[in-house]
């Protein structure tokens, strides 16, 4: 099952290396990773979507909470959360094409940030699985490059 | 003040008196500085040497041993070590030079990635780039290397760093918003400890190194005393109740009594304190390990907790005042049906050797009694070391000196000289073979140096024993590249480095040799000429369950 932890980790070189050498050796997978400062500029927020049981999740989110410059892990999973990706995808067109995806771009709430005479580029955040079917749905127009965030996640307010 | 000058302040404050170390070019401003310095310098022959002194300096004198090995080469030399010192958690701090700041990231002259090469097998590392952070630096390091479960914490010294001039320290304020250290455990759970031990038929407390890096041994004996608990433990946990003590059953796992394995497979209690369930214990089979108990794991790092088997009362905690808590609640019982049982087991199945001729096994329970009980005995790794941790009758925590973890073989003479600058009045034995005393034999001319009165027994059989023995019990003795065919004259060698020889054939000369060893004043070589047919029994074979030892 994909779990999604939020670590928060202290805001200096080589703490990703700690963080994801840390998965490596202890043979755990990450699904997806995406790291940036907050609101303290002395942290960085992690949000690691990782594959496993309970049992391999506690052990990940212990041998974390292990490494000196990890503050805090939280599993999101099954916490009522918002959570987006950002995609940033490039499809061919032509005449007759271009129309059909521009619509599917519009359904999707999609933005249109490039365009040449063949291809056409979208940006599109949403969870996951809105990402997916857009790609999905785009790509008998051909697919010509996709690069995606991974997640991101933050809890929702209890008012 | 230099970068250097700074650091070694930083390091006299945190109380070190002395490192373990080998030079190099950009340790040239620290090595200058160290001669105007109150820490001495213990050079070794090697840098392997340097961190595995520095590991058995902390374990038998508890407190913070330091190494120091220049960049690159020096740097990577240290690697066995720190790994050695990681798997047993061992508080060192390990001190590399490095390429100055500006030529970092360029593979330059002598450059190697250290921090990087190491994340895995350090606690915590840090690159200094400002001298001026050096003294918070190095108390952070020290805080954390001895502080809940120790550990290595390297600390990359860039050559500008340290030859860096006029350099006006930042103050010794540590900066660990993050890390955390446990003391006592959940009192609701202990609670629940104490009321399993009073319904317990067939409990065992299973004890480990933990046990010894908290100094609970007191706690821990009073715990069993009042509670009649039967003890079994770990190889790093040997010491934590004085052999001899009625209620030890000793060792646990491949190489363990029967009695003890037995115990483990057939409580309906085990209480686990300071132990990881190790795979030499359980064979690899967590799910099959003590399956009829209910499971107590006291430990003070939270992720061995359930890490190998399902636990049914997690205590997170310091050992020592687990335990201590843990007794306040504590009646006193008796379990004699159960005690009867394991008094059987230990009839039926004692340990046992051959003694019509010299046999290891005997020798080393004659070192033990010649020794003394104020000895301190380290190892090497093979067969020596087992049959040490099966007879060698040590009396008090860290006064037996291994490798577990990691098995490194050439641990055993570098920890011997580490042991005996810890304890310089405590008579220091070690055990070691002929196979891992060439691993690291250059260190016979630190013990010369430094005028270190070692005792070194040398169980010479010829061949890589252990790895022998495998071979004839798992394939069909067909022997394979452990012959030591081109061993040199041992007694030649150690002579040449300045020790005294002593060659050991037969039975009737064992206790004469090792008497003139323990009472010659300087540092002796006995070379005991042993058969390489001896077997380390019993034995649970890879894969089985620890019930299904060998040579029962
Ligand atoms: C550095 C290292 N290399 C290889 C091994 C694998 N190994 C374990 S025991 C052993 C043989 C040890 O031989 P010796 O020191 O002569 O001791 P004996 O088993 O004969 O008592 C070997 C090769 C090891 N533990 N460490």
């Amino acid at each position: 099952m994909l779990h999604t932890l939020a670590v928060l980790v202290e805001n200096h070189p080589g703490v990703l290396t700690r963080v994801a050498g840390l998965f490596a050796r202890r043979a755990y997978n990450i699904e997806s990773l995406s790291v940036c400062q907050t609101e303290d500029p002395g942290i960085s927020r992690m949000t690691i979507v990782v594959d496993g049981d309970d049992q391999v999740i506690e052990q990940v989110s212990k041998q974390l909470h292990k490494l000196v410059v990890v503050h805090k892990v939280t599993d999101l999973t099954g916490e009522a959360i918002v959570d987006r990706e950002l995609a940033l995808i490039r499809v061919k067109v032509n005449n007759e094409t271009r129309l059909e995806v521009l619509q599917t771009v519009d359904v999707f709430r999609g933005r249109v940030v490039d365009m040449g005479r063949t291809n056409i580029t979208v940006e599109l955040t949403g969870d996951g699985e809105k990402i997916d079917a857009f790609v999905r749905t785009v790509r008998p127009y051909g697919l010509m490059e996709l690069v995606r965030t991974g997640k991101i996640a933050i809890t929702r307010s209890d008012n | 003040m230099t970068g250097a000058e700074v650091l070694l302040k930083a390091l006299e404050d945190e109380g070190v008196e002395l490192i373990f170390g080998y030079p190099g070019g950009v340790l040239l401003a620290l090595y200058d500085a160290l001669l105007d310095s109150k820490i001495r310098h213990i050079g070794v022959r090697h840098e392997q040497g340097a961190v595995h002194a520095a590991d058995a300096y902390a374990r038998a004198g508890n407190r913070v041993g330091v190494c120091l090995g220049t960049s690159g080469p020096g740097a990577t030399n240290l690697v066995t070590g720190i790994a050695n010192a990681y798997m047993d958690s061992v508080p060192i701090v390990v001190l590399t030079g490095q390429v100055s700041t500006g030529l970092l990231g360029s593979d330059s002259f002598q450059e190697a990635d250290i921090t990087g090469i190491t994340m895995p097998i350090t606690k915590h590392s840090y690159l200094v780039r400002d001298p001026r952070e050096l003294p918070r630096i190095v108390k952070e390091a020290f805080y954390i290397a001895a502080s809940g479960r120790p550990g290595p914490v390297l600390i990359d010294l860039p050559k500008d760093v340290l030859a860096a001039r006029d350099v006006v320290a930042a103050p010794a304020v540590p900066k660990l918003k993050s890390y955390k250290v446990f003391g006592k455990g959940n009192a609701g759970q202990i609670e629940e400890t104490a009321k399993a031990i009073a319904q317990s038929q067939r409990p065992v407390l299973y004890a480990g190194g933990g046990v010894i890096n908290s100094g609970a041994q007191t706690a821990l004996k009073e715990l069993v005393e009042a509670t009649s608990l039967p003890v079994v433990t770990t190889l790093m946990g040997i010491g934590s109740l004085p052999a001899g003590h009625p209620n030890l059953l000793g060792m646990v796992g491949m190489h363990g009594t029967v009695t003890a394995n037995y115990a483990v497979d057939d409580c309906d209690l085990l209480i686990a304190v300071g132990v990881r369930f190790d795979d030499r214990v359980t064979s690899g089979l967590g799910h099959k390990f003590a399956t009829k108990a209910k499971i107590v794991h006291i430990d003070v790092d939270p992720a061995e907790i359930g890490k190998v088997v399902r636990t049914h009362i997690p205590l997170v905690g310091d050992a020592k005042l687990v335990l201590e808590d843990l007794m306040s609640l504590v009646q006193k019982q008796d379990k004699p049906e159960w005690w009867n049982q394991l008094r059987q087991w230990q009839k039926d199945y004692p340990l046992r050797y051959d003694t019509d001729r010299l046999t290891p096994q005997m020798v080393i329970e004659k070192i033990g009694k010649i020794a003394g009980e104020d000895a301190i005995l380290c190892t090497d790794v093979g067969q020596h070391q087992m049959w040490a941790a099966q007879f060698y009758p040590v009396a008090r925590p860290r006064h037996f000196i291994t490798s577990g973890g990691l098995g490194t073989m050439g641990f055993g003479l570098p920890a011997s000289v580490g042991a005996q600058i810890a304890q310089p009045d405590k008579t220091v034995f070690l055990v070691t073979g002929d196979g891992s005393l060439q691993m690291t034999i250059q260190e016979l001319a630190t013990i010369i140096q430094h005028k270190l009165p070692i005792k070194i027994a040398l169980m010479n059989n010829g061949v890589l024993g252990m790895v022998r023995q495998w071979q004839k019990m798992f394939y069909d003795e067909r022997f394979s590249q452990i012959q030591l065919h081109a061993n040199p004259d041992f007694i030649k060698v150690a002579e040449a480095y300045g020790l005294k020889g002593i060659r050991v054939t037969d039975v009737s000369q064992v206790e004469g040799a090792l008497t003139e060893a323990r009472d010659y004043r300087g540092p002796v070589l006995v070379e005991f000429m042993i058969s390489p047919d001896e077997d380390v029994l019993p034995m649970v074979p890879p894969g089985k369950e620890i019930t299904e030892m060998l040579g029962r």
